[in-house]
Formats: C-alpha cells, sequence, structure tokens
C-alpha cells in the first residue's frame, strides 16, 4: 500500500498527468451531470425527437458565444408565447364578439436577418372561425400590415411563405424586407436595430373561446452548442456523448487487458497443450481482420453499442497484449518466490491470482490507461461509417452526420469541430495519464 | 561478420547435440511444421470470416426468400403459367425454384457450402461477386480486388515506407541528446497520437480544403481526369496525397519516434555500449555496430507489419479521404453484402501475413546470431 501511495505522491509531480486527471475528472463531472440532468429516456426522446419536439429551433446554425468573435452579430432564435406570459394578451369582451390583442415586443441587436419567422395560432373555437390580422412595427415607426385571415383551431403562418407578404415588400424576403433599414441598398440590406413590435388582432365570434399564438424566430446562432439538419441541440449529444465515450473506452480497455493478464497468466503457468492453444487462437485472431469483422458485425447483426462493445473486446482480447504478457510470465513463473509458494502447496489458482498478476501490474495500469482513447476513437470511427447505435447519441453521430449531409463544404465548422475537439481532449487526457504512469511504473530510463 | 557466427553457433551446437540431428534436418523439421502451423491458423481464420460474413448460414435464408419471392411474382406476371390450374401453376413455381436453388448451390446445407467457400477461397479461386463490379464493367472478384490495390499500394506504402525510415533515423539520432529540447518537445507532444489518421484528416480538410481552398477535399486524381500517365496526372496526385499523408504522420510520426528513442536508449544504456564509448569509438561506429545490431530483430519486425499493413489499407481513412482503395472497398462490400469480395480481401491478407510470418522467422536467424532456426525457445506467434 505504501508504494502506491508513494507511486501517486509522484505522479502529481508530472504536471502531463495532472493536467490529464483534471480533465478526466470534469469529463467525469460532465457525465454525471448529463445523466442527472438529462435522463436516459428523455435523452433518447429528444434526439430521436423530429420536428414536434425541435420547432423552435432554426437548421444548421452555430451556437450563440460564437457572436462574441463576430463583428457581424447573428440573430439569436427566440419565442414570445401568449399562453406562458412572454408575450402581452389583452381581451375586451363586447356584446357579441370578443377582441384579443396579442403583442409581442423584442429587441433586435443584430446585424444579419433571422432564417425564419413563424406563428403557430391555437384556438379554442367550436365553429366559428375567428379572424385575425397581424402588424408589423418598426423601430423607426413604420407599421407593415402582415396577413388579415380566419384560422382553424391550429394554424401556422410561416412569413417566408407568405407570397403577398413578399409582393407587399417589392419582392423582398420577408424576413429580410421587415427587417432592412430602409435607407440601404435593397441589393445589399442592412438590419435595423431596435425594437421592434408585433401586434396580433385576433375577433373571435364565440363565447368563450380565446386566441393565442406562439411567436417563434429561428436566427442564424441556437443553444450554446448550435443545432444540426434536423433542428436538434447538438448539446444533447455532445453532452450525453461523454458518459457514452466514458464508459465505451473503460469498459473495453479494462475488460481487453484484464482478461489478457489473466489468460496469459493461465497459459503460462499450465504450459502444455493450454499454452498452445492459447497461442493459436492469437495466431488465428492475427489472420482476422478486426476492423472489417466489426463492420460487418455492425452492418449484419446490430449496431446497438453493447454488442459492438462485446466484439471488440473478445477481438482484441487475442492481441499482441497475450504475446507481451506470456514473456513477462515466463520470467515470473521461474523466480525462487514462486517456487516457495508451490512448495508449501499452494493451489494452481492462489499461485495466478496471488503470485503472477500482481506482479504485472505495473505493466498493466499504463498500457490500460493508454489504450481507452484507442477505444473512445474506434467507437466514433464505427459512428464515422454509419454503424453507430442507432438510438444512442454520441459525439462520432454528431461527426457522421456532419460528414453525411457536407458540413465542410457548407462551412459548417462548429459541427464537427465540437465533438471533433472533446475527442481530441478525452484522448489527451487519458493518453498524458498513461504515459505519466508508465514513465512512474516502468522507470526502464530513470537513472540517466 | 555474421555469417561467421552463425556458423561458428551453429556448428557448437550440433557438436554439443547428443542426437545425432543435422541442422539440415532440423530446418526441414521447422518449416514443415511452420507451414502447416501457419496453414491452418490461415484456414481457420479464413473459415471464422465465412461463418462471420454469411451470417452462419442467414444470408442463405435471405436469398431462398429472394428466389421464392421472384417465382411467385414471375408466375403471376407471366399469363400463361397465370392461366393454369392451381395445383400445377404451383408445381411450375416449385420446380423454377428448385432450378435456381440448384444453380446457385442452395439446395446444399449451408455446412457443405461452407467447406466449398473454404476451398476456393484458400486456392485463390475468389469467383464472381453478388453486387459489385469492377470498374470495367467485370464481376470477376479478382479484377474488382486488384483495380483497388494501385491506389493503397501509392497512398500507404509511400507514406509509409518514406514515414517508417524518417522515424528511425530521428529517434536515433534523438536517442544520443536525451533530455534536449527536441526530445521534451517528442515527449511531451506523444499524447496527440491517440487520435486516430482520419480524425486530423477531418482537421486537415477543414483547414486546407475548406477554409484555404488550396488543396483537394478528397479523391485520388481531379475530376475529371488527366489522361493517365500523363504529367497533369502526376501531378493531380501528388496533390491528393498531401493531405492523407499529413493526416498519417500526425497520427503516427511523433509515437513512432518516441518509443523507437526509448527502445534505442535502452539498448544504448547496455554496459558493452559504455564499454565502446570508453574505448574511444566514434559515435556514427557505436550506432551501427552496438546499437543497431542488437536492435535489427525488432526493427525487421516492425518493418514486416508496416509492409503488412500497406495492404490492408484503412476503411475510416480511405472514407474520409474518399481514396478509392482497398479499405473503402471493404466497407462497400459488406455494405452491399457482397461476401465473396468480402472473403477474397480477406484470404489475401491472411496469406501476406503468414508469409511475412514465415519470412520473419528465417530473417531473425539472419540478422541475430542468438536466435536459430528450429532452436529452443518459444516461436513468435
Amino acid at each position: 500500500m505504501k508504494t502506491w501511495r508513494k507511486n501517486l505522491q509522484e505522479l502529481f509531480r508530472y504536471p502531463s498527468a495532472v493536467f490529464g486527471l483534471s480533465i478526466i475528472f470534469i469529463l467525469l463531472v460532465i457525465a454525471i451531470y448529463s445523466m442527472i440532468a438529462i435522463p436516459y429516456d428523455e435523452a433518447i426522446r429528444l434526439w430521436r425527437g423530429g420536428e414536434e419536439v425541435w420547432y423552435k429551433n432554426p437548421k444548421n446554425v452555430p451556437p450563440e458565444w460564437t457572436n462574441f468573435f463576430r463583428s457581424k452579430k447573428l440573430p439569436v432564435s427566440f419565442t414570445l408565447n401568449s399562453a406562458d406570459g412572454t408575450a402581452e394578451k389583452i381581451v375586451e369582451e363586447g356584446s357579441s364578439q370578443t377582441q384579443i390583442t396579442l403583442t409581442y415586443t423584442f429587441d433586435y441587436q443584430y446585424d444579419s436577418f433571422p432564417q425564419e419567422m413563424i406563428f403557430y395560432f391555437r384556438s379554442t373555437h367550436k365553429e366559428k372561425q375567428p379572424f385575425i390580422s397581424i402588424s408589423w412595427f418598426t423601430p423607426d415607426g413604420r407599421e407593415i400590415r402582415i396577413a388579415d385571415y380566419a384560422i382553424s383551431n391550429t394554424n401556422t403562418f410561416r412569413f417566408s411563405q407568405d407570397e403577398k407578404l413578399k409582393r407587399r415588400l417589392a419582392g423582398q424576403f420577408p424576413q429580410v424586407g421587415l427587417f432592412r433599414d430602409p435607407n440601404s441598398d435593397p441589393e445589399n440590406p442592412v438590419a435595423l436595430r431596435g425594437t421592434y413590435k408585433i401586434v396580433v388582432t385576433a375577433i373571435s365570434f364565440e363565447k368563450d373561446a380565446t386566441v393565442d399564438a406562439e411567436f417563434v424566430l429561428h436566427g442564424e446562432v441556437a443553444g450554446w452548442a448550435g443545432t444540426d439538419h434536423l433542428r436538434r441541440d447538438l448539446g444533447i449529444a455532445i453532452l450525453w456523448g461523454t458518459p457514452i465515450a466514458l464508459m465505451f473506452g473503460l469498459v473495453a480497455a479494462m475488460g481487453t487487458s484484464v482478461l489478457t493478464m489473466l489468460i496469459s497468466a493461465v497459459g503460462t503457468w499450465y504450459g502444455g497443450w493450454i499454452d498452445e492453444v492459447i497461442q493459436r487462437i492469437t495466431a488465428v485472431n492475427l489472420v482476422i481482420p478486426f476492423l472489417p469483422i466489426l463492420i460487418m458485425i455492425g452492418t449484419f447483426y446490430s449496431r446497438s453499442i453493447w454488442i459492438i462493445l462485446g466484439v471488440t473486446i473478445a477481438l482484441s482480447i487475442f492481441g499482441s497484449g497475450i504475446v507481451t504478457f506470456r514473456s513477462v510470465f515466463l520470467q515470473i513463473k521461474e523466480s525462487p518466490y514462486i517456487e516457495a509458494a508451490r512448495s508449501y502447496g499452494a493451489s494452481n489458482w492462489r499461485i495466478i491470482t496471488r503470485y503472477l498478476m500482481p506482479r504485472i501490474i505495473p505493466m498493466l495500469i499504463p498500457g490500460l490507461v493508454t489504450a481507452i482513447p484507442g477505444y473512445v476513437f474506434l467507437e466514433a470511427s464505427l459512428a464515422v461509417l454509419g454503424l453507430g447505435d442507432p438510438v444512442l447519441p454520441t459525439w462520432g453521430k454528431i461527426i457522421n452526420d456532419a460528414q453525411g449531409n457536407g458540413a465542410l463544404y457548407q462551412g459548417l465548422y462548429y459541427w464537427v469541430l465540437e465533438p471533433a475537439v472533446l475527442l481530441m481532449i478525452t484522448g489527451l487526457a487519458f493518453a498524458m495519464l498513461g504515459f505519466s504512469l508508465d514513465r512512474i511504473f516502468n522507470p526502464r530510463l530513470r537513472g540517466q | 561478420m555474421s555469417e561467421e557466427t552463425q556458423a561458428v553457433s551453429k556448428t557448437k551446437t550440433t557438436s554439443r547435440a547428443k542426437k545425432p540431428e543435422t541442422t539440415f534436418s532440423r530446418v526441414t523439421r521447422y518449416v514443415a511444421v511452420r507451414l502447416v502451423t501457419l496453414f491452418l491458423t490461415v484456414v481457420v481464420g479464413v473459415f471464422l470470416t465465412i461463418i462471420i460474413a454469411n451470417m452462419g448460414g442467414y444470408v442463405d435464408t435471405i436469398r431462398r426468400g429472394e428466389i421464392q419471392e421472384t417465382y411467385q411474382q414471375a408466375a403471376i406476371l407471366n399469363p400463361a403459367i397465370k392461366a393454369l390450374p392451381p395445383e400445377e401453376r404451383q408445381a411450375w413455381i416449385d420446380q423454377q425454384i428448385q432450378l435456381a436453388y440448384k444453380r446457385y448451390d442452395l439446395d446444399k446445407p449451408f455446412l457443405v457450402r461452407t467447406f466449398k467457400f473454404l476451398k476456393d477461397a484458400l486456392t485463390l479461386n475468389l469467383g464472381r461477386s453478388q453486387n459489385m463490379s469492377s470498374d470495367t464493367g467485370s464481376r470477376q472478384v479478382r479484377l474488382i480486388i486488384l483495380e483497388r490495390i494501385p491506389p493503397t499500394l501509392i497512398l500507404f506504402g509511400t507514406v509509409g515506407l518514406i514515414l517508417f525510415f524518417v522515424e528511425l533515423f530521428l529517434a536515433l539520432a534523438l536517442s544520443r541528446r536525451y533530455g534536449s529540447l527536441m526530445d521534451k518537445i517528442i515527449v511531451t507532444l506523444a499524447p496527440l497520437s491517440s487520435a486516430p489518421g482520419w480524425f486530423y484528416g477531418i482537421f486537415l480538410i477543414l483547414i486546407f480544403a475548406a477554409l484555404l481552398k488550396i488543396l483537394p477535399f478528397g479523391g485520388m486524381v481531379d475530376s475529371p481526369p488527366p489522361p493517365r500517365w500523363s504529367f497533369e496526372y502526376f501531378v493531380s496526385l501528388l496533390k491528393h496525397m498531401i493531405l492523407p499523408t499529413m493526416a498519417i504522420a500526425a497520427n503516427q510520426v511523433i509515437i513512432s519516434i518516441y518509443s523507437w528513442r526509448t527502445f534505442f536508449m535502452i539498448y544504448s544504456s547496455e554496459d558493452y555500449v559504455e564499454m565502446a564509448k570508453a574505448k574511444g569509438l566514434t559515435s556514427r561506429n557505436i550506432e551501427r555496430r552496438y546499437v543497431l545490431r542488437p536492435t535489427l530483430p525488432t526493427i525487421v519486425t516492425s518493418f514486416a507489419f508496416v509492409l503488412i499493413g500497406i495492404w490492408t489499407g484503412a476503411p475510416i481513412f480511405e472514407t474520409v479521404f474518399n481514396w478509392p482503395g482497398l479499405g473503402r472497398q471493404i466497407y462497400h462490400a459488406v455494405g452491399l453484402f457482397d461476401i465473396p469480395v468480402i472473403v477474397g480481401e480477406t484470404v489475401i491478407f491472411a496469406y501476406l501475413l503468414a508469409i511475412t510470418l514465415f519470412i520473419l522467422d528465417f530473417v531473425y536467424a539472419l540478422v541475430d546470431p542468438r536466435v536459430k532456426v528450429g532452436g529452443q525457445g518459444g516461436s513468435q506467434a
């Protein structure tokens, strides 16, 4: 136990080990936070959700904080809803009809134009359709009529698709025309900053019927992680990718190294045909192409992360590690203390687990930690080939989606960079820790 | 000098040996045993691949289903058959299905078929593909695979060989400068190699193709391709190879230099090297005779595996760079359920590996006087 504490103390003398450990700690915190903040079922529901879950988000936009680095600020996405109080609602009851005035006020301090603006109307009428009219008030006091029409119980009004409005704005797209500074060149429009107001006047012809409307502005930035081609918030996959990546890397590395150690210890101890069989299996395993087999399993059988994890471990057990461990075990086997153990009548199992394996732990631990990044990246690699788990949100699947939708060709760099940087940081953290551990546990060059 | 030492050690052992076994018979016996084990290894490996690629027989079930569907459709579409009474129509369908089974060998049980597959694969009788075809339109698996070998060899061969020697050279130079700035940089940067090549590829494509727009996104030559063997073709090929080369280098150069350097340093701290230094030999001589010499077996092994690696290609790497090589092809083959192509590539790879391992045994004996072919001690698996 004392040597362990000494080793640990020494570990803190290596800056790269401290750095690696702190990053691993942060990743663990993120992983635990994600699993608590977004329960598994919720994460799956959100990630698999379509338009009905993500209608508030624009498509393919970078995160909001990128505005901080931009000289030309991009509009942030937001929603205002008369039903939850983010918009003003005034109801004036008359004798035969009720007038409902919904006022949406927002400050627009951006230099670019939104992707889209949408009104989602909800009306509780039974027979007579309410009539609505929408007006747009710019900061410089102009009033623009948007639309007047009767709505059904649910109605969606998309600004960009209203041809009449487009004609009224001299052929400009409404999301541009409504925000354009009238003094700017229509060919090269400049957005007018200031407080905008939208007034929706609904006239309801039924006594208890009411009208509510949600105004959604799809800006050019959204959330803290941006969105993808299905309007999904990438934050979900970024957060949930952390526990999955850590789990896959740790379980695969631990499973592989511990089983490899056990098998090679058993093989060397018993020798004879057991050793021979193990060596033959290792040779066969060398002949079988690892990645194509994994691709085949993923394509033909199952893309479940658990199956892939199992196959990865199964194919990695009989790898080069067996050969290395075997040569060390062969040396240890001849040590006097093993002979002593045998002479006092220790069982085979006891010798293997208590006398052989502990000796190899210093070799095992650095190797295990250094192997983790490989498995984390393996999961991402398979996802990039389209063989990621069909349900789970992972970092690799973000990269795969980004590749599939030509993110790099279209300049949507955030889409690739976010998961890639996280993968890189994770890989680096474990590799740095592993390298330092290797130098502490195997001081081959310490004397120099 | 190597022959001398070997000869001496050989004569010594033969004279010491009690059994009247000559070097020749020992080597012959060893070669025979080694060949048989390696061949059995290949057989088992290829057999397992065949089983996995056929999903343990499930692919046959799928194909039987497809055939049944085809003939049931055909019976409905053919007015002459449709007019027949139901029993006769059913008989016609059954007969056609049976004929098709026979044609595709599906009338035999799966296990029997796997052995036929195995025999064909091992004799390199690769047959015809199920869905894929070569660029020239051929369905021969041999041609499909042959067509993809040059791109893979050009990229991974050039890069692999150049990098291998660059790494060795730099590592040897560094091993003499322990603790220098360069050495510290390499040690610090070594963890960068934990990311795979395709991963760096994405970053490099982002920087050089998407942002700076000076290098292509991927592919092997410009589109439309310049005439083959022309100067333009060569230039275009080189231009397309820059980013993949950088990606491979980013992934492996630093870690290789790091581990080779450590490896050389362990051998440089041996007593006989200190002795040579004390004798005042030049560092060049020390390197060649006292450091490189004993490390040669390891260098040869790793060189052999570089060679094998060149052949296999890299599915993901080639996919990211859109490189038309073997790796991407095997990935496509899996996607198209094209079992003959998968098995064909596996068996070629297995043979290459076995041959390399076999040759390595003899190379070891050549470069390391302590090793003797067929001698005692565990053989390298």
